[in-house]
C-alpha cells in the first residue's frame, strides 16, 4: 500500500516537473520568436518542411474522408429521400470536426515525429550544445522557427484537407451516385455559417497546432540524448498529441457548440 | 613581489579556485584549483568519468558550479548575465568529442555558422574567411561535403576550423584524439599546437590519451576522484613520486586503482553454495 503510494507521489512529481519545465520551454520559445520574424529564411525553411513536404499526406487523406462521408452520407440520407443534403453534410463534418482533427493527428504523426526525432538527435549529437558554445541560443535558431511554422501550417493544412474532403464528397455523391449538383452546392451554402462552423474550425486547428508543435519540440528538447531516448520521446510526441488532440477537441466542442 | 602576483594574474585566463560540483549524490569536484596561462597548451588528464568534460561546461558556463570560482579573463562566469556570457562564449571555442557539426548544412556552411550568426560581413568576405580557416585545417578541397560523408578526423578538423571562425582567445578540446587512426591523431596532434601557437590562442585540451597530449602540452593537471592528483609541465609529470600518477601516465594495470573492482574474499565466494 505504502509502495503504491509512494509510486504515485513519484509519477505526479514527475509529471508536474515535467509540465514545470514544458512551461517555462515554451516561455523561452515565445521570447524567440520575434528574432524568428527578423530573419523569414529560418521560417521559410521550416515551413517548407513542416507544411508543404506534408500537403501530399493531407490531400489524399482529406480526398479518401471526403469520399467516404459522401458515401456513408448518401446511404444514409436516401433513406430519408434527403440526399440533397448531402453537400450539408459532408462539409459540416469536415469543416467542424474532422478537418482539424484527423490534419491535427496526421501532422503530429508526420512533422511532429519528426520534429521530435531532429530535435532529439540535434541534443544528442551535442549540436544543440555546440549552438550553445558558439553563443547561439539553439532555442531561437532552431526550436522557435520550428514551433512557429506547425502554428502557422496547421490552420492551412485543416483548410486544405477540408476543401478536398468537400470535393472528395462531391466525387462520390455528384459524381458517382447522382446527387443533384446543384443542391450539393446550394445547401451547404446556405447552411454552413461563416463564424459558427468555418471559423470555429479555424480555431481549433490553431488550437491544434499550438499543442501538438510544443509537444513534438519539447519532446525533442527533453529527451536524453541516447537512441533508447529519442526513440521514447518520438513515441510519446505521437501518443500525447493524439490523447491532447482528442481531449481538447471535446472541450472546444463544448465551448463552441454546447447548448448550456 | 606584488609586480609578480599581478603579472600572474594576468598571465592566468582561467582561474579555479576550490570548485565543488556534485551531479545528484556522485561528488565530481571536490575543492579544485586550476590556473590555465595565456598562451600555453595546458592538459587536463584523468580517467574516464572523472568529470573532464564537466570541467570544460563549467569554464563554458553551460553548468554551474555548487562552491568555488571559475574566472575566465577575469569575469566570473556563474556570474554573468546571458548577455555577457553569449559575449564571452564569442571569444571562445570548444571542439566537442564528437565535432558537433550542424548535419543539415554542408562543410563551408558551418565554418560560416558562426560568421553568419554574429557579424554583418558580405557573403564575399565570409567566403574568404571561410576559405582561410579551411585552408588551415587542410580541407578547403571538402567545403561542399556534408558532415556525414567525413571521417572522424575531418570532421574534428573541420569543428577546428568553426571553432577559430571568430578568432577567439581559446580553445578547449574534449578528447579530440579519441577514436582516431594514427594518422589522423597525428593530423591533429600537429594542428593544435600550430593553431595555438600561430593564432595566439590559449589551449585547453581533456584527455586521457596520455602520450599524444602530453607531447604537445605545456602543463599537464592530472585530476581523479574530484582533486587535482598531479600537475607540472610534462617531464616534472613523468618524474613524478606519486603512485597513482605514475599508474595513469604509464597505463599500468594495478597499483593504486587496483585492477579488481572490490569483491569479497575470492576462495570464499567461490567455495560458498
Amino acid at each position: 500500500m505504502l509502495d503504491w503510494i509512494r509510486k504515485l507521489g513519484r509519477g505526479g512529481l514527475r509529471l508536474f516537473g515535467k509540465l514545470g519545465r514544458g512551461g517555462l520551454f515554451l516561455m523561452a520559445t515565445l521570447g524567440g520568436i520575434p528574432a524568428v520574424l527578423r530573419r523569414p529564411g529560418l521560417l521559410v525553411a521550416q515551413l517548407w518542411s513542416v507544411g508543404v513536404l506534408s500537403l501530399a499526406l493531407i490531400t489524399l487523406s482529406g480526398l479518401f474522408v471526403g469520399m467516404v462521408l459522401g458515401l456513408q452520407g448518401y446511404n444514409t440520407l436516401v433513406d430519408f429521400g434527403a440526399e440533397e443534403s448531402l453537400g450539408v453534410a459532408v462539409a459540416l463534418a469536415v469543416v467542424r470536426e474532422l478537418g482539424p482533427v484527423v490534419t491535427a493527428l496526421l501532422f503530429a504523426g508526420r512533422a511532429g515525429s519528426a520534429m521530435t526525432a531532429e530535435i532529439g538527435l540535434m541534443k544528442a549529437t551535442e549540436q544543440l550544445s555546440g549552438m550553445e558554445m558558439m553563443a547561439v541560443n539553439p532555442i531561437h535558431r532552431v526550436i522557435a522557427p520550428r514551433y512557429l511554422a506547425g502554428i502557422l501550417s496547421m490552420p492551412l493544412l485543416a483548410a486544405i484537407f477540408s476543401a478536398v474532403a468537400v470535393y472528395g464528397g462531391f466525387f462520390v455523391g455528384v459524381g458517382l451516385l447522382g446527387v443533384d449538383d446543384g443542391a450539393y452546392w446550394s445547401q451547404m451554402q446556405a447552411k454552413v455559417d461563416l463564424y459558427e462552423d468555418v471559423w470555429n474550425g479555424v480555431i481549433k486547428s490553431l488550437v491544434f497546432g499550438l499543442v501538438v508543435t510544443w509537444i513534438a519540440v519539447f519532446e525533442g528538447y527533453d529527451t536524453v540524448p541516447t537512441s533508447e531516448g529519442v526513440a521514447g520521446a518520438t513515441t510519446r510526441t505521437v501518443v500525447h498529441s493524439a490523447f491532447a488532440i482528442l481531449t481538447l477537441d471535446f472541450v472546444l466542442t463544448a465551448m463552441m457548440f454546447g447548448d448550456y | 613581489m606584488g609586480e609578480t602576483a599581478a603579472q600572474a594574474g594576468r598571465d592566468t585566463l582561467v582561474k579555479i579556485r576550490g570548485l565543488e560540483f556534485s551531479r545528484g549524490d556522485r561528488v565530481i569536484f571536490d575543492g579544485v584549483d586550476l590556473d590555465i596561462l595565456r598562451g600555453k597548451v595546458t592538459a587536463v588528464m584523468g580517467p574516464s568519468g572523472t568529470g573532464k568534460t564537466t570541467l570544460l561546461r563549467l569554464i563554458g558556463g553551460q553548468l554551474c558550479p555548487d562552491r568555488g570560482s571559475v574566472q575566465v579573463d577575469g569575469l566570473e562566469v556563474s556570474r554573468l548575465r546571458t548577455g555577457e556570457l553569449y559575449a564571452l562564449r564569442k571569444r571562445m571555442g570548444m571542439l566537442f568529442q564528437s565535432g558537433a557539426l550542424l548535419t543539415d548544412l554542408s562543410v563551408f556552411d558551418n565554418v560560416a555558422f558562426p560568421l553568419r550568426e554574429h557579424t554583418d560581413l558580405p557573403e564575399s568576405m565570409i567566403r574568404d574567411l571561410v576559405l582561410m580557416k579551411l585552408q588551415a585545417v587542410g580541407l578547403r578541397g571538402a567545403r561542399d561535403l556534408k558532415p556525414a560523408q567525413l571521417s572522424g578526423g575531418m570532421a574534428r578538423r573541420v569543428a577546428m576550423s568553426r571553432a577559430i571562425a571568430l578568432d577567439p582567445m581559446m580553445i578547449m578540446y574534449d578528447e579530440p584524439f579519441t577514436g582516431q587512426d594514427p594518422i589522423s591523431k597525428g593530423a591533429l596532434v600537429k594542428l593544435i599546437r600550430l593553431l595555438n601557437d600561430a593564432l595566439g590562442l590559449t589551449s585547453i585540451i581533456v584527455s586521457h590519451d596520455v602520450q599524444e597530449t602530453a607531447e604537445i602540452s605545456d602543463y599537464i593537471y592530472v585530476i581523479s576522484q574530484g582533486r587535482v592528483m598531479g600537475q607540472g609541465a610534462p617531464d616534472e609529470i613523468e618524474r613524478t613520486d606519486s603512485g597513482w600518477v605514475k599508474q595513469f601516465m604509464h597505463g599500468l594495470p594495478d597499483g593504486p586503482v587496483p585492477f579488481h573492482y572490490p569483491a569479497p574474499d575470492y576462495r570464499d565466494d567461490l567455495l560458498q553454495t
